[in-house]
């Protein structure tokens, strides 16, 4: 029972799982076609999702009621701060990711100042934020089509026998994330907070300084996310964060972390990720509609989240 | 989390009935009435039958999806299906409802059981319902497209006759959002299983101990959440005629935000019916008539937006830090 347990307390590890098994999946359809392409498309793809998850992780650790729903606005943002910075010269590069995250990190600012002064829930602050940044980002990037420049656009394209260099930047971040996140005074003060947040308070925790610094990572981990998909789609777009709203919560939640917060993990972000692209990859080769991939995708979630178990109630 | 973290600074007791409490409370129509009072100033010509008519239409339906959100967040779930829900219920609306509404009829109750055991499923299995919600949004997107990959699909006629009332000195929208916000604040606020349904949020320990069930308050709620869904996608369909598989995706943060808006709390089951409405047609209101109005460019009506709402939570949270 203790062993069943075990395993069941590590949902982390279905997350990997459910990658492999639905690769397999995909791969037997095609007859062994496209195996190691399939790979590298995921691993390019995931990134995306476990650089905003990251943030969200922690965001969703400090507890309930803690999620950045602005991440959609302000990837949309940066990445035509940064195609408009960088102009498409490769010496404007380094400025220009600078810029997207500058963008990041002062979105997260503002969104921060507003659940504190005015004590609104992040979930609506947040939100009444991104409405906020969306018409700014109408403004700014209307009619913009400038091109990343070449250089920029080759890294975020750049491969190593099949290995995303992004993927592998990316997986170097994840574990100095999982450092911060496990052995800094930081990490622990956010997992605390987000156990009980009046406990951690007298335990002399700095909530509000924690819980700033929380809002600008996310936030900045939006803006570089931004920057890096107008590179790897060769251009800004409005709507080109949209899909990371629904996705970074997925990756966070199916890759083990608590909703309810106190609880994070860094390792099931990638796996969670690599599941969600993959799992899209295998419904394409079925060559399924639309609807059914969605329905598909809906039902998938709930199955993990159901067959992971929900949490016994932490008070 | 700041709710509960505030809960627990400030004793809540001593703010049994105080000025700024009250004030709170007529928070919701105080920024409805600034929105309306806006519109008249900026155009007295909205403030006539058919003005009203043509300007609170669409807050119907997404008073009906505030109310849903408010059902589920009063036993502290949060529902982040809720607008693609209202969408797929429009197309089932504008097909099937209208071809052959047995079948029609029929896929609406499963709707509404669906809702149901989303409930049971979240309280057996003890699973954080934005997680099992977000799935589920998933889903009835999916089911929306298939039903009806391009827009299109026709109101049933008895629907668009409901929707297209013209009651003597009154607006139908006003009629409407009355009676609804009157019906549940009944139902909700002053029934004695109102009170338990409230209690299940707001101290769902006490609630079990005195013996009722945990189960059938969340059951109840979802199905309640469900119910108001259908009416707001029927209400949907029958002003604007026709469906599409997208167009109930707004809904789920409007929800979310007329909750707040009208005083409604994440946790502890401290809702207001008819705050919620009111909160609904403030952000209808908001939403286009007034910034059209205020020939506020279309790039900017969405941040204008984001910024009203900003406001009034910012003039509730200075009346609430008062309160203490």
């Amino acid at each position: 029972m203790t062993a069943v347990r075990g395993v069941l307390a590590k949902p982390w590890l279905w997350s990997f799982v459910g990658a492999l098994v639905v690769w397999l999946a995909a791969i037997t359809f095609t007859r062994g076609y496209g195996a190691g392409g399939m790979i590298t498309a995921a691993l390019s793809l995931a990134v995306f999702m476990v650089v905003v998850g990251i943030g969200q992780m922690f965001v969703i650790t400090l507890g309930p009621g803690n999620v950045d729903l602005s991440l959609p606005a302000n990837i949309g943002l940066a990445s035509a701060v940064a195609m408009k910075t960088m102009a498409g010269s490769d010496s404007m590069v380094a400025v220009g990711l600078v810029a997207a995250l500058a963008s990041g990190a002062a979105i997260g600012i503002a969104n921060y100042l507003l659940i504190w002064a005015l004590r609104i829930p992040p979930i609506i602050a947040t939100l009444s934020a991104s409405f906020i940044i969306q018409s700014v980002d109408i403004s700014y990037g209307r009619g913009l089509q400038i091109k990343p420049p070449p250089g920029f656009a080759d890294f975020t394209n750049l491969q190593f026998f099949g290995v995303p260099l992004l993927a592998i930047l990316t997986a170097l971040f994840a574990i100095a994330a999982g450092i911060a996140l496990h052995r800094t005074i930081y990490g622990r003060s956010v997992v605390a907070i987000g156990q009980n947040a009046r406990a951690a308070w007298l335990a002399g925790i700095k909530v509000g300084r924690v819980r700033f610094i929380t809002y600008v990572l996310s936030g900045t981990l939006g803006g570089l996310n931004g920057a890096l998909l107008a590179g790897y789609f060769r251009g800004a777009n409005v709507d080109i964060g949209n899909e990371y709203l629904l996705a970074s919560i997925a990756v966070v939640v199916i890759g083990g972390t608590s909703v309810a917060g106190g609880k994070a993990n860094v390792p099931g972000i990638w796996g969670a990720s690599l599941f969600l692209v993959l799992l899209l990859t295998m419904l394409n080769t079925f060559g399924v509609s639309a609807g059914v991939r969605l329905v598909v995708t809906g039902l998938v979630i709930i199955g993990v989240i159901v067959a992971a178990g929900g949490q016994t109630a932490e008070r | 989390m700041s709710a509960a973290t505030e809960a627990g600074r400030r004793p809540a007791i001593f703010a049994s009935m105080t000025l700024p409490r009250a004030v709170r409370a007529a928070l919701p129509a105080l920024s409805l009435s600034l929105i309306l009072i806006a519109i008249a100033y900026l155009n007295p010509r909205a403030m006539s039958y058919f003005g009203f008519h043509l300007m609170l239409n669409l807050a119907i339906p997404i008073a009906l999806a505030t109310l849903a959100q408010m059902f589920i967040l009063t036993v502290n779930e949060l529902d982040l299906s809720i607008g693609t829900f209202v969408g797929f219920v429009g197309c089932v609306t504008a097909t099937w409802l209208r071809d052959a509404p047995l079948l029609g009829v029929a896929a609406l109750l499963g709707c509404i059981g669906v809702y149901a055991l989303l409930g049971a499923l979240i309280y057996l299995r003890n699973l954080p319902s934005i997680v099992v919600t977000l799935g589920m949004s998933f889903v009835w997107q999916g089911l929306a497209i298939l039903l009806l990959p391009k827009p299109g699909g026709k109101a049933p006629e008895w629907l668009l006759g409901l929707t297209g009332l013209k009651p003597p000195f009154v607006p139908f929208p006003i009629v409407a959002a009355i009676v609804i916000a009157v019906v549940v604040h009944i139902g909700l606020m002053r029934t004695s299983y109102g009170a338990i349904l409230r209690g299940a949020g707001g101290n769902p320990n006490a609630i079990a101990r005195a013996g009722w069930s945990l189960l059938k308050t969340k059951i109840a709620m979802f199905t309640l959440a469900g119910i108001f869904g259908v009416l707001s996608g029927l209400a949907l369909i029958g002003i604007t005629t026709s469906a599409d598989a997208n167009i109930g995706n707004g809904y789920t943060l409007l929800s979310i935000a007329g909750v707040i808006l009208g005083g409604g709390e994440f946790v502890g089951g401290r809702v207001s019916p008819i705050g919620a409405v009111m909160g609904a047609l403030t952000l209808a209101l908001a939403a286009s008539p007034l910034l059209t109005f205020m020939h506020i460019p279309p790039d900017w009506q969405v941040g204008a937006n984001g910024a009203i709402l900003i406001i009034v939570l910012a003039a509730r949270a200075l009346i609430s830090r008062r309160e203490g």
